[in-house]
């Protein structure tokens, strides 16, 4: 897997990503979309640019651990993975099907490269704990990250593995939480305010980054630094906006856990045509250098425009 | 029938010895820990009670202290598996898995990952505590659970091996315990081997089927049928989950009518497991010596025993009505 480290080519390929998603989301027919859309960019970064790992040996003894604690974003984990050439990108269009490896919320044993099966919201980040816990004790040098929502830090199993970590002074554990103020019922701050978070972390005696979840310098910039996180373990509060790069789902949290081609909004196209106008929406993004871009990229060519296999 | 390597001297003086089960763990895990790196034991503030502190005393680097925090308890646990380690998870059964239950589902079981869980003071055991720290559904929800086996123990010497066992295991197990002080009917050299049950005692007119402490009580109530000139068959099922089909079935065969006996609610444990394979299997009358689906209360465990109708008395009558259906 070829490492990018121009910007430029980071946003090309958060946008295939996204796209990837919105195809894969719109095959299966039922998903989440504003947590994955929302990730993308992050998710870029971290297999693109910043984690150690190889597709070819997802079990490969030296990578960087990467444990996704909200197993529901999956459809970005799959889509970038699948990029990265952890499995086909056809392999995209069977998300949540029968006897598909992409299970709608992520197996561990179903599809290598994943490090842990999850769902159930609050249990990654102790598991990530764990890992580095582990890890340290062997004195290994692996980074775990372990990536959050902010909904699920609902969970009282979330708050009992910050307090560990933090008596453990696990500083190879980089946690990121996905700060979209939304979750399933509203926002965030009505539903069980978490606000403000960075001071809670603080508080907790963890080391504080916030960052804009959007914006690949800082994104860079911060995780490339934790790979030297000293004394405490780490939380990057990455301020994303729900849903991405698709307008009419930017900021709602009715996107949250619905594929394009379900939700009626007052921002909404019809139904039938959800799927076309995110996936030109997003492509319209920097299209003047895209055209350039795929000739360099050949196999990263959103699965949407493939020719699908027939059944 | 074969007799398991049972001390026959030692089981007709079954009632001189009392030893708690749980120093059976803590005794194992130091040797475990000696032989094995990989070895951990995480506990939620109940170490002296659990028995692990004897393993934080020869292995400080190993044992890690979660504090009051059961679904963290076992869900590093989870993420230490992930590494590579065994980690033994250890604190009363009522808190866990009593209240981590879905974290085991999910992180340990479904995630397939090589966490030995481990309730203590499970059963009535508590006694005093009450109905809160009594453990009494533990059995069902952990066999209930795919990727899982289930463990119990009858004594000191088993619960040493069972650990022992279940540190060999490749995959989740849990093992269950009670704290009091138990009546050794096993010996050193007792053979144990996950899922193959062991013949206690040979018999042909009733199968006494136990598993815990209350093999303690089978073999009382054995003795007492057999004054009455019933030969009962005892049997200890130390693992209920996977249940040793051949050797249940063939004991139910011989025996025609059968009696389990557990120290758990009577919805979803061993006589529970009992009844649906041989429904399956053999169907023959059974009845069930079991906590009768309600909640405990306070006292001594001897008095629970008999309150709750679990005592050796209660198994010879549950024979008795058994044998005239």
């Amino acid at each position: 897997m070829k490492k990018l480290t121009k910007i430029k080519d980071l946003q090309m390929m958060a946008d295939v990503i996204r796209e990837d998603t919105i195809a894969a989301l719109t095959e299966a027919k039922s998903g989440h979309s504003g947590g994955p859309l929302g990730m993308a960019d992050i998710f870029t970064a971290l297999y693109f640019n910043i984690l150690k790992h190889n597709p070819k040996k997802p079990c490969w003894e030296g990578r960087d651990r990467l444990v996704l604690s909200n197993g529901h974003i999956c459809p970005i984990l799959y889509s970038t993975m699948a990029n990265a050439g952890y499995f086909p990108k056809e392999e995209l269009f069977t998300l949540r099907k029968l006897g598909t490896r992409l299970q709608g919320h992520p197996h561990r044993e179903a599809l290598p490269g994943l490090e842990t099966t999850s769902g159930p919201l609050g249990s990654g980040l102790s598991q990530a704990s764990g890992m580095a816990y582990g890890l340290r004790l062997d004195k290994k040098k692996n980074i775990v990250f372990c990536l959050c929502s902010d909904g699920e830090q609902n969970e009282g199993n979330h708050w009992e593995a910050v307090l560990f970590a933090a008596k453990n002074k696990l500083s190879n554990l980089i946690a990121i939480t996905d700060r979209n103020y939304i979750q399933i019922d509203g926002n965030t701050e009505e539903i069980m305010p978490l606000d403000p978070l960075d001071q809670k972390y603080k508080a907790f005696n963890w080391n504080v980054e916030v960052i804009d979840g959007h914006d690949f310098r800082q994104i860079l910039h911060v995780l490339k630094k934790a790979r030297n996180n000293k004394g405490k373990p780490l939380m990057i509060i990455a301020n994303t906006i729900p849903g991405k790069g698709v307008e009419y789902m930017e900021n709602d949290y009715r996107w949250h856990g619905s594929p394009p081609g379900t939700v009626t909004t007052e921002r909404t196209p019809p139904k039938d045509e959800q799927t076309d106008v995110a996936l030109e929406e997003i492509h319209a993004h920097e299209a003047e250098e895209r055209g350039d871009w795929y000739l360099e990229h050949l196999r990263l060519r959103p699965i949407h425009t493939m020719k699908r296999k027939q059944k | 029938m074969n007799l398991q390597g049972v001390n026959k001297k030692l089981y007709l003086n079954f009632f001189r010895e009392r030893v708690p089960t749980r120093n059976g763990y803590g005794d194992a895990l130091v040797e475990l820990g000696k032989k094995n790196k990989n070895i951990m034991v995480l506990c939620a503030d109940l170490t002296e009670s659990t028995r692990v502190h004897k393993f934080r005393e020869a292995f400080p680097d190993r044992f890690v202290e979660i504090g009051v925090a059961e679904q963290n308890l076992v869900t590093v646990g989870s993420g230490l598996a992930a590494v590579g380690k065994i980690p033994f998870v250890s604190s009363y059964a009522m808190f866990c898995p009593g209240r981590c239950w879905e974290q085991i589902r999910t992180t340990i079981c479904y995630n397939n990952r090589n966490v030995k869980v481990i309730g203590a003071h499970s059963g009535i055991s508590v006694g005093p505590d009450g109905a809160t720290h009594q453990a009494l559904e533990d059995i069902a929800i952990m066999r209930a659970l795919p990727n899982m086996i289930v463990v119990v123990p009858a004594d000191y010497e088993q619960t040493k091996k069972a650990t022992k066992a279940i540190a060999e295991w490749q995959g989740p197990a849990y093992m269950r315990f009670a704290r009091e002080k138990t009546e050794q009917v096993t010996t050193a050299k007792t053979p144990f081997e996950i899922g193959k049950a062991q013949v206690l005692k040979d018999g042909k007119e009733v199968l006494l089927i136990g598993a815990g402490p209350m093999i303690h009580e089978c073999l009382v109530a054995a003795e007492e049928l057999q004054k009455q000139g019933i030969k009962a068959m005892v049997i200890n099922c130390h693992t209920i989950k996977p249940l040793d089909k051949k050797t249940i079935v063939a004991a139910a065969k011989k025996c025609k009518r059968v009696v389990t006996v557990e120290e758990h609610q009577i919805n979803g444990g061993l006589g529970g497991a009992i009844s649906e394979l041989l429904a399956e299997n053999h169907p023959v009358p059974i009845e069930r010596v079991a906590v009768n689906d309600r909640f405990g209360e306070s006292g001594e465990p001897d008095e629970l025993l008999v309150k709750f109708g679990l005592s050796s008395q209660h198994i010879v009558k549950a024979a008795l009505r058994v044998r005239k259906r």
